[in-house]
């Protein structure tokens, strides 16, 4: 894993909000084709530095490269080259299953040949074919988020964000959320995930767990659960966060 | 297709199947018209008087002759004195006449039901025109622009003031801030999409919806409620269209200060209904507020907007005459816009 091409670097990235900081001096690298489970509790700092990977907000200071493009000076050039998927399963509700993927696709600037096949594709794998012309607000939360999944990704981006992908649906259906992001994984897109449910930083390749605006611990889940001494990823993280000043 | 034309689809798809709140938008509008138009006026036509009569004379044979057949009086006969502070306190009369001949002159007295203001005032009017053309030299009153003083005629520029900053300012900013909301302007702005883009696929839908509503309108205005129609209905379109440009800006920038729909909504309300009603001279003449409130109804584009429309469509008149109202909407419109996408690009 550590010899492939590094599709995420990050140096130093802060990001202060007037006296205070959010993200605090953070570095990470993350590689083609990997899951990267970024942790935490909520305020830590996760979203704020996810936010900076995506281009929707500058760092006050620090560097990073993103698909190979500065975070700084080309945010526009990452826009291209990643998908991000909302932790609200974020589609327009008045559209439907169709007309979602199809307005998503145009504006990453796919052709419409290329959409129809894509989305032929993306239909029959989801088993979706016959609810392509339902409204999104009709459908189940589990076919949303797959939905959202499928939008975020059906332009091959290099990258793609989930911010917290799997809040309030039931464990079945998680898990075969998370066969989806292997199968993108598989096929060389590098996953970059924010969670909360511990159980899911096992499937992750590395996982990183920020404190307080640092990142405490990174390292693949087998080698943080030796090093803390712990049988689970939910030990590890109420070590590695017992100290935390920053939660709610 | 490209990116604009498909953010502009999605909007408008989205405004489609949103069946009430389209009803709403266009049923409102024609509703206030009619309603303004007709049921509620402020015209007084229905004067009920009664009358004293101390002695009989052609004169006043020939002003209670006009009461009976006048169409704004309701005559409710001739009374004895003592009978006139029972039949106003019963209400059964708004004013009474006191008729009384002074060596040989006759002398009038009125006495009117002052608990509504506004009627008691344009009653009073009436009564002494009729009894002073009956009796004195008429006085010759010319009304311009209005002759017929149909309040629809002041009306009709005051809604239009109203519904387009209320629907344009309104709607846009509950629109944005709705897809704040839902998750969707942020997955927008981790596209390739430019913010400008964006902001446009948000406007020209509204704009779109504001020209239909107000086709609408002026269709409505110048059939049922009969304002006379002339060319310089171009000149109230094209100012209409700046006033739009400028409450959709409004809209913008409310969505870039509100986090949610309620807040978006109360602040449009607040910003807008309240003044727009009580400050924009749609009902209540600006030249008779205090010096202080006059001075704060500038700032509210609806003040100049109606008063230019009153004098396009009302009174008719050139475009030379609105000069003044075309120049500070045009200023107000690029105010807002800039700041409004300046806060927009400012997330960051």
């Amino acid at each position: 894993m550590m010899d492939k091409e590094i599709v995420i670097s990050v140096k130093g990235l802060t990001k202060k909000f007037g006296n205070f900081t959010a993200v605090d001096h953070i570095s990470l690298e993350v590689h083609r084709g990997e899951i990267f489970g970024f942790l935490g509790a909520n305020g830590a700092g996760k979203t704020t530095a996810m936010r900076m990977l995506c281009g929707l907000s500058f760092p006050t200071s620090g560097s990073g490269m993103v698909s190979g493009y500065d975070i700084i000076s080309q945010a526009e050039e990452i826009k291209c080259h990643i998908g991000y998927m909302s932790q609200k399963f974020s589609l327009y509700e008045n559209l439907t299953v169709w007309e979602n993927l199809n307005l998503f696709a145009t504006i990453y600037g796919m052709n419409s040949k290329t959409i129809k096949e894509k989305t032929d594709v993306a239909f029959k794998t989801l088993g979706m074919e016959n609810v392509q012309n339902v409204l999104v607000k009709e459908i189940p939360l589990g076919w949303k988020q797959k939905l959202a999944f499928t939008a975020a990704t059906l332009h091959s981006p290099d990258v793609v964000f989930l911010d917290e992908p799997t809040g309030g649906v039931d464990p079945s259906t998680r898990r075969k959320f998370w066969e989806m992001i292997y199968r993108a994984s598989s096929e060389g897109m590098t996953v970059f995930v924010t969670t909360h449910y511990l159980d899911e930083a096992e499937y992750c390749n590395r996982v990183s767990i920020m404190v307080d605006g640092h990142i405490k611990a990174l390292d693949s889940p087998a080698r943080l659960k030796q090093q803390y001494h712990a049988k689970t990823m939910d030990e590890v993280f109420r070590i590695v966060a017992k100290d935390a000043k920053r939660s709610d | 297709m490209s990116i604009f034309q498909s953010l502009i689809k999605k909007e408008i798809l989205h405004l489609l199947r949103d069946f009430r709140t389209i009803i709403v938008v266009l049923v409102i509008p024609v509703v206030l018209l009619l309603l303004f138009g007709f049921a509620i006026s402020t015209e007084v036509n229905n004067v009920r008087v009664a009358a004293v009569v101390e002695q009989h004379t052609n004169e006043t044979r020939h002003i209670l002759e006009q009461f009976r057949t006048n169409t704004y009086f309701t005559f409710k006969g001739i009374i004895p004195f003592d009978e006139i502070e029972n039949i106003l306190r019963k209400g059964d009369a708004d004013a009474v006449v006191i008729f009384r001949s002074e060596l040989g002159e006759l002398k009038h007295q009125i006495i009117v039901d002052a608990s509504n203001t506004n009627m008691a005032q344009t009653s009073t009017a009436y009564l002494e025109s009729v009894i002073s053309s009956a009796t004195g030299i008429p006085v010759v009153t010319n009304t311009l622009y209005n002759p017929q003083l149909k309040s629809a005629y002041n009306f009709v520029p005051g809604i239009m003031g109203m519904i387009f900053i209320l629907i344009c300012a309104m709607m846009t900013s509950v629109s944005i801030v709705s897809e704040k909301e839902t998750g969707t302007m942020n997955l927008l702005l981790v596209s390739p999409v430019r913010p400008w883009t964006i902001i446009l696929g948000k406007l020209i839908p509204y704009f779109l919806l504001s020209c239909i509503i107000l086709t609408l309108m002026l269709i409505l205005s110048y059939t049922v409620l009969g304002i006379p129609f002339s060319f310089s209905v171009i000149n109230v379109i094209w100012i209409t269209i700046l006033y739009v440009i400028l409450a959709l800006a409004l809209g913008l920038f409310i969505s870039t200060i509100a986090s949610t729909q309620v807040s978006a909504l109360l602040v449009s309300g607040v910003m807008f209904m309240i003044p727009v009603v009580l400050l924009s001279g749609m009902i209540f003449p600006v030249e008779n507020m205090p010096l202080v409130l006059q001075w704060f109804s500038c700032i509210i584009p609806a003040r100049w907007y109606i008063s230019a429309m009153r004098v396009l469509m009302i009174q008719q008149l050139p475009i030379k005459y609105v000069l003044t109202e075309v120049v500070v909407l045009s200023v107000m419109t690029m105010i807002v816009l800039v700041l409004a996408i300046k806060k927009f690009n400012a997330k960051k």
